[in-house]
């Protein structure tokens, strides 16, 4: 009972014997903020009878006014003592029942505290946390998902039918609450769907495989490819993974920069390989925040430019060292260039390094010399370059420099020894001069392990560093010790007495480890009876052939935790931090994610019922009730998941205004959308109805790969050219289409699908492009050799063509381990241009700048199906690849466009006249294209 | 017990000295000898910019941002995305700066109750609870000299009155019954060019950063349109919430029911396809001699691509090598110093004329006996220009919905130097 008084007064500062609590005159900030316009229950609550106070505090539950319900619980959650736990309990319960979502959000961030005050409660919060995931408004997703993330990560079974809702809610919560829930989705991605770029892993590894090769990777590759082989088949995304990219990546515009690192390790993690690369832009954004900001992500940066090296590449000057950028920043960025460094760019990279060496900043300096080792062992073109650079910077006049040079240029000649004796006879003059021990270790190790090369020399340094022996550094005296060892054995005749010298002088040195290396040394070397049968084999030991180092980033394979997390930047694992888990090998089943219908409606009949029920817990009992008249009217929208998503968006956020009593905010421009949806949704309306339940299995692919081409790509699915027949591949087919998404290593080329299918009884292997013949200007990028394509399997694959804005053919061989075919790839003028963004007025604008010959004018009579404006977008938006403008008259239809490779814009407009007459306007700079494109949308209207 | 994991546990703030001034615990009390680990990085930093952001202790991890020369170190027990800390702390820091004008350890200690009800309201057990200012403005009131009086002398606090709204409204940045005789919207956009200029004048990297701030102050609930004349141009934007993502992209346009005051609307970059104009170009001859104990330091400016604007505010800096003693320099306008002890020389030349262009020559004298520096200093420029987005955004017309009366409108262009370096 007396424990109670006191945790009122301690309820921020836990327990009483903290001395320091003082330091917080603020504590119960809200307490007295809020209370003071309630002095009764003040009273109540500072008078010592600890009945009196809980029956206060009931009273707060109760309280009319939902803020001061919330603040109630607030307070009373902070109370950290055992015997309150019952009441916080029953507190939490009703409060996660509430009708107002704030203090609903209360109850999810009481029950964390709860938790911690006694884990035994686990059970029944997990019920709460059920009952709150279940809640539909943007107010309380973050904090029930920041709940479920510290009371109970590993129930992921509470996510699944939750699951689409928060994707769908996402935009709209606040951003502390983004991030939690982003970074908890992408772990629930992880163990329920099945790695995206699993028929390309293989492939990429080989490919980046050439810089940081490691020894074991290779192992587990050769166990991992007939496994993965086996299984290879034609992926196709789950489409609530794909809903989980598509609504995430608006995020990446954050003015969150947590939000936006969240976005990008979730697509690091979870995306299709061509998709990772829209996260680049935005973490290089992030770049010209606060330093702090800078620094954590360029530590991320830094482990995926070692996996995904290409997306990067586009922003390398954005990585260039500014003098007044802090030491550590330098050198993170420094990190950066060298893992971006490959053989097209290495010049410019090493002309920037050669300023940098020169900076005021030393440690900066040496960083950078180490930045061009690494290059030189990477890039094997450029390892002399380096080498010489390096070399030079021997005679540098400060210390450090050239300390870090020898080390470096240590391990590059370990590479290459014979033909740089003249460096190592440079670098045997140094010893004299410089005094690092570092580097003087070094260059006494090069000239011990190359003694033949430089024959000469080598005794002499023995002579001079027996002299200084005793005043030489432990590394130092460790390396005499090892090159007067491989002097004797290659030389003994000069060296016999230096050596015997130098072991006698180590054999009473006050370091036991020098004493003991002398000691084995001297039994090793030196053949005396006593000797074991080691010493025949001395030479073979001292001068084996040492395989070369490799230096490597300190960032290879920290990808293995989640990018983002302190457990990455760290390098080790926190507390609390949760695995990523490995994709799994086959799906689990997707249906647990589907949920009815009528939940979906649930939130728009909420207004009108709210004003019905106001006292009462309305989620509880609601939840069975949903008439059948509101489920009709949310039908049409039953079918896509967005559209209802949006839906139920809005009508969310519109039952959080109980109080305040605002209207719903108007989006105009969502009504817009909806309609065309609505419209769209009326082709797929004949299987909407046949299932009552959202399944998003429905939906072509291709329509939902991202927020945009949703709603302009056309509902016909996309068509598909044959490039190579079944009977002419000799059981090879190769279909490829237009995937019309931009093709993201290079934005001015077209991308085109390639899909191989294996129609012979054995495997074809090493599929790749040889020998394209292509007109001058165009250019091709080829997707990765495929190595092997199992007897029966098909994989798709995407390449880039940059077709200069004509329609000439792009030829070339297609080959397989046995056979080449003649192949060539022919664009529909449509395909070779992207949408553009315009609005009405801009449209305007731009269609008076292309008149007089640029313009072409056409009359035609619409085909018998053409009846209303949605079958002419549609035609027009399969013809080309166009997006729709915006259009205040329903008697024309606007398009616009601009070209793949100039970005030349092309603009459409289609007119429509009483009768079935109209007349199509096409607007653009290149009249070859404008023509071309005029007869295309002429024959597709007039079908 | 379990580790309790919550995000934020405890907050310190340090000054220049490596005292602690305030502290703060969202549930348990840390002891301040947690500190300790903070100050020993401190002390291996060489510069206060050096101090690792992150740093493990043996049972907590510390995370820290520097600004106004405060450490604002926050305690972390378990796995937290080090920039879900970072950036709160920094919203802490933009709230004081807010709310007292200036984020200075004076100030702060001058409002110490003031600062201890936001930290309150800011986070609940360690998770962001309303860290938008109009909410906060709402539920504590700023301090004003004629309130702080008051309080002064009644007791009272800045706790409001009213119970705030602004939670529960459908627009959680804006609080409701916003009034205002004067309605008026101001919008500045400043762009920041960013350059990296080699040793012969040609431009290593260059690109434009821009934002538009915002100050608003129209009554009741507006919903505005700021469209542009060039939308395109913007290659990569970050909105404030308030901006409506869908319409963005759909239509260019933003459109926005603005928080009530000032905020950053819209930050943008400019595609680095296109050429970034540079308006200043500076020609520099800094040569130091073996064996000679004087180096010598031209410097002139002068106006390259401005679009007919006045190039002003120019301040030059350069961190000169460790081995110059002291420099003897006439400027043609303006004044210089050089600080003997850091190395720093900063000009401040003020307005660029095109007709007579500034210069900076004379000698630097030289440690005797120290050999010639290996490096040559880089040249930091700052510079603005009135009236000019040098990116060419446009904006083109800017809208109210909603409410009936007519607003005052004005917009205003900038372009300054952000990290603009010449590399000598």
């Amino acid at each position: 009972v007396s424990a109670a008084p006191s945790a009122f007064s301690d309820e921020k500062g836990g327990s009483a014997s903290e001395p320091e609590y003082g330091h917080d005159p603020a504590s119960g900030g809200i307490f007295s903020s809020d209370y003071k316009r309630h002095d009764d229950l003040k009273e109540m609550l500072d008078s010592n009878k600890d009945s009196l106070k809980l029956e206060a505090m009931k009273r707060i539950v109760a309280d009319p006014n939902q803020l001061i319900r919330a603040s109630a619980l607030r307070v009373l959650s902070s109370i950290r003592v055992t015997i309150i736990v019952p009441i916080m309990m029953l507190a939490i319960k009703e409060a996660a029942s509430d009708m107002s979502p704030y203090v609903r959000k209360t109850a999810a961030h009481a029950i964390p505290k709860l938790h911690s005050l006694d884990p035994e409660q686990k059970d029944q919060l997990i019920e709460v946390i059920e009952k709150l995931l279940a809640d539909k408004t943007t107010l309380v997703a973050g904090s029930v998902v920041m709940a479920f993330e510290e009371v109970c990560p590993d129930r992921i079974d509470l996510i699944h039918k939750n699951y689409r809702k928060l994707c769908n809610l996402l935009i709209d919560v606040e951003e502390w609450g983004q991030v939690v829930i982003i970074n908890m989705l992408t772990r629930y991605a992880r163990t329920q769907f099945l790695n995206p770029n699993i028929n390309e892993s293989l492939l990429e590894e080989n490919s980046e495989k050439a810089f940081y090769a490691s020894d074991d990777e290779e192992e587990e590759d050769k166990k991992a490819e007939p496994a993965t082989l086996a299984k290879r088949k034609p992926y196709v995304m789950d489409p609530d993974h794909r809903l989980l990219l598509r609504n995430t990546k608006p995020l990446l515009q954050s003015r969150n920069a947590a939000v936006v690192m969240a976005v990008a390790q979730l697509y690091f993690h979870l995306a299709p390989k061509a998709e990772v690369g829209i996260i680049a832009k935005a973490l290089v954004r992030l770049m010209r925040s606060h330093s702090e900001v800078q620094y954590v992500v360029l530590q991320n940066v830094a482990t995926m430019s070692i996996k995904r090296r290409g997306m990067f590449e586009p922003y390398l000057k954005s990585f260039y060292i500014r003098s007044t950028d802090p030491t550590q920043i330098k050198v993170l960025k420094l990190e950066v260039l060298t893992n971006l460094a490959n053989e097209t760019n290495i010049s410019t990279i090493l002309r920037e390094f050669q300023t940098y060496i020169k900076s005021m900043d030393k440690d900066f300096v040496a960083a950078s010399i180490q930045a061009i080792g690494r290059c030189a062992t990477n890039i094997g073109e450029v390892r002399d370059t380096c080498l010489n650079g390096l070399v030079q910077l021997l005679s540098n006049r400060d210390e450090l420099v050239v300390a870090e040079s020898v080390v470096v240029i240590k391990k590059l000649l370990q590479m290459q020894p014979e033909q740089h004796s003249d460096i190592i006879k440079h670098m045997a003059k140094l010893i004299d001069n410089i005094q690092v021990p570092m580097a003087r270790a070094s260059i006494l190790w090069l000239i011990g392990e190359y003694c033949e090369h430089v024959p000469k020399i080598a005794p002499d340094v023995l002579r001079k560093m027996a002299k200084s022996f005793t005043n030489e550094e432990d590394i130092v005296k460790l390396q005499i010790i090892n090159l007067a060892a491989k002097l004797y054995l290659t030389n003994s005749k000069q060296s016999k007495l230096l050596t015997q010298y130098v072991l006698n002088l180590a054999k009473y040195d006050q370091n036991y480890d020098i004493r003991d290396r002398a000691r084995f040394i001297r039994q090793l070397i030196v053949p005396t009876d006593k000797s074991g049968a080691l010493s025949k084999y001395a030479k073979k030991l001292f001068l084996a052939l040492k395989p070369a180092p490799v230096l490597e980033s300190p960032f290879k394979d920290r990808d293995h935790f989640q990018l983002g997390s302190l457990s990455h930047l760290l390098n080790a694992k926190a507390a609390g931090y949760q695995e990523l888990p490995n994709w799994p090998e086959s799906a689990p089943d997707p249906s647990v994610r589907n949920v009815e219908i009528p939940d979906w409606s649930k939130c728009s009949s909420r207004k009108d019922r709210k004003e019905k029920k106001v006292e009462k817990p309305f989620y509880s009992d609601s939840e069975g009730e949903s008439g059948p008249t509101e489920s009709a009217d949310s039908e049409s929208d039953s079918g896509s998941g967005s559209a209802s998503a949006s839906g139920s968006d809005e009508s969310g956020s519109g039952s959080e205004s109980e109080e305040s009593g605002e209207e719903t905010e108007s989006d105009e421009e969502e009504e817009d959308e909806e309609e065309e949806k609505k419209k769209r949704k009326k082709l797929d309306k004949t299987k909407a109805k046949k299932q009552c339940i959202i399944n998003f299995d429905q939906f072509d692919m291709n329509k939902i790969t991202s927020v945009f081409s949703q709603t302009l790509a056309p509902s016909g699915s996309i068509k598909m050219y044959e490039l190579l027949h079944r009977i002419k591949g000799e059981g090879l087919a190769v279909e490829y289409c237009f995937s019309r998404q931009p093709f993201s290593p290079e934005p001015n080329m077209v991308a085109v699908q390639i899909q191989f299918t294996n129609n012979t009884n054995s495997e074809t292997k090493n599929l790749h492009i040889e020998d394209p013949r292509l007109q001058s200007g165009m250019r091709i990028r080829e997707f990765a050799e495929i190595d092997v394509l199992a007897a029966g399997e098909s994989v798709t694959v995407v390449m880039g063509i940059d077709f200069c804005d004509s329609t000439q053919a792009a030829n070339f061989q297609l080959c397989t381990h046995t056979r080449k075919f003649f192949v060539s790839i022919q664009p529909p003028v449509g395909e070779l241009m992207t949408p553009a963004f315009l609005t009405e007025n801009d449209f305007k604008k731009e269609q008076g700048k292309l008149m007089g010959m640029n313009e072409i004018l056409e009359k035609l009579t619409l085909g018998e199906k053409c009846v209303n404006e949605h079958v002419i977008v549609e035609r027009v938006t399969a013809t080309a690849n166009l997006s729709r403008v915006p259009c205040g008259s329903d008697k024309e239809c606007r398009f616009a466009g601009k070209t793949v490779s100039s970005g030349c814009l092309v603009l459409v407009t289609v007119t429509t006249k009483e009768g079935g007459g109209a007349q199509l306007t096409v607007n653009c700079e290149k009249m070859l294209i404008g023509t071309m494109l005029v007869k295309d949308i002429l024959q597709a209207l007039s079908q | 017990m379990l580790a309790a994991a919550k995000m934020i546990h405890s907050l310190f703030l340090v000054n220049a000295s490596g005292d602690i001034f305030l502290e703060k615990h969202w549930k348990s009390v840390v002891s301040r000898s947690v500190c300790d680990y903070f100050f020993e990085a401190l002390e291996r930093a060489t510069e206060p910019e050096n101090v690792p952001p992150v740093i493990p202790t043996p049972h907590h991890f510390l995370i820290n941002v520097l600004r106004h020369r405060i450490y604002f170190v926050a305690v972390i027990q378990s796995e937290v995305p080090p920039l879900f800390v970072i950036e709160f702390l920094h919203r802490v820091v933009d709230t004081f700066q807010d709310y007292f004008g200036v984020c200075s350890e004076a100030a702060i200690k001058d409002n110490v109750v003031v600062v201890y009800e936001l930290l309150e309201e800011m986070l609940d057990n360690g998770f962001p609870l309303a860290t938008e200012s109009n909410i906060l403005k709402e539920l504590i009131k700023p301090p004003t000299i004629l309130r702080t009086v008051v309080n002064t002398i009644t007791g009272s606090t800045n706790v409001g009155e009213q119970l705030p709204t602004g939670q529960l409204s459908v627009v959680p940045w804006r609080r409701t019954g916003v009034k205002y005789t004067n309605n008026e919207a101001y919008f500045d956009v400043v762009e920041e060019i960013d350059a990296i200029i080699d040793k012969s004048g040609s431009t290593i990297t260059a690109e434009i950063q821009g934002v538009i701030d915002a100050c608003v102050k129209l009554t009741g609930m507006p919903d505005l349109t700021l469209s542009f004349m060039n939308p395109r141009l913007l290659d990569d934007v970050s909105f404030h919430p308030c901006v409506r993502f869908k319409r963005w992209e759909a239509e260019r346009i933003l459109s926005f029911i603005p928080p009530d005051g000032n905020f950053r609307l819209l930050s943008y970059h400019v595609s680095s396809q296109n050429l970034v104009a540079i308006p200043v170009y500076v020609k520099h001859n800094i040569s130091f001699r073996e064996g000679s104990s004087q180096g010598r330091f031209e410097l002139t400016l002068g106006p390259k691509q401005t679009m007919g604007k006045a190039v002003e505010s120019v301040l030059v800096s350069s961190q000169l090598p460790r081995g110059v003693l002291n420099a003897n320099l006439s400027p043609s306008q303006g004044t210089y110093t050089f600080d003997p002890v850091t190395k720093l020389l900063s000009w401040d030349v003020g307005k660029i004329n095109p007709q007579k262009l500034p210069s900076l020559k004379g000698s630097v004298s030289l440690q005797t006996g120290a050999s010639k520096p290996d490096e040559n200093p880089t040249i930091n420029i700052q510079f603005k220009i009135q009236q000019l987005a040098i990116s060419g955004l446009k904006v083109n017309r800017l809208d109210m919905y909603g409410e009936k009366y007519k607003p005052f409108k004005g917009i205003k262009y900038m372009t300054k130097a952000g990290k603009f370096q010449v590399r000598t």
